[in-house]
């Protein structure tokens, strides 16, 4: 386990969810959350890999990692504000 | 306002699953990218509005043969359908759907037949005044 997994508020597994199915769960789950909290989206939609940067670039979240670990792309995520 | 952040316009003129449901993607995008999307309902995507009917199948691009109509039609179920991505476009952003005042009138449709997606009926002039600060896709 790394660093960042423990430090995981919600993981959200989204895997077999089609585009943009990922990203809006992301999003119910950041406007849920509070600020500070980290949410793990694993996702095996191709489009997440774009979608999920620039979501977080427009709307000025933090990536904090992006895993490739095969078959799925685990995004950790954090609520900046 | 810069561009990546002007109003989206789709005129939806084609009722067919996957013409709707490329329109429902794009609208989506645009709404969690926080830009506002403007939606007029013409013709046949009017048609494929009305609440009886949003689920059922109506069918895809004549392109792409039974082959395509039927990997549409698989597409097109629960969470997946387009009505449902709509619902979640509206959910997280500014997504406005219209019903043109024209079409309504040429195909004998209420405001109450038509699903709850739909906020109000408009004429083409008023939807062209709120198209007017971006880019309009005709589908």
């Amino acid at each position: 386990m790394t660093l960042t997994e423990t430090a995981v508020t919600k993981t959200i597994d989204a895997r077999g969810m089609a585009c943009p199915g990922p990203l809006l769960a992301l999003i119910g789950a950041i406007r849920q959350g509070h600020v500070g909290d980290t949410f793990a989206v694993l996702s095996s939609d191709a489009g997440s890999k774009t979608d999920i940067p620039a979501w977080c670039a427009k709307a000025k979240h933090e990536i904090v990692e992006v895993v490739d670990e095969g078959g799925f792309v685990r995004f950790v995520v954090r609520k900046a504000h | 306002m810069n561009d990546g952040d002007s109003t989206l316009s789709l005129i939806l003129f084609s009722g067919t699953d996957d013409r709707l449901g490329a329109a429902a993607i794009l609208a989506t995008g645009a709404a969690a990218m926080g830009r506002p999307v403007n939606v007029f309902l013409q013709y046949w995507a009017l048609d494929a509005f009305r609440k009886a009917r949003v689920t059922a199948d109506h069918g895809a691009a004549t392109e792409g043969g039974p082959a395509g109509a039927a990997l549409v039609h698989e597409s097109q179920t629960g969470e997946r359908h387009w009505s449902e991505l709509l619902r979640q476009a509206k959910d997280i952003g500014d997504v406005k759907i219209h019903a043109c005042a024209l079409s309504m009138e040429l195909f004998g449709i209420a405001k109450d037949d038509l699903d709850p997606l739909v906020d109000d009926v408009e004429g083409v002039a008023a939807f062209m005044s709120d198209a007017a600060t971006g880019p309009i896709a005709f589908i």
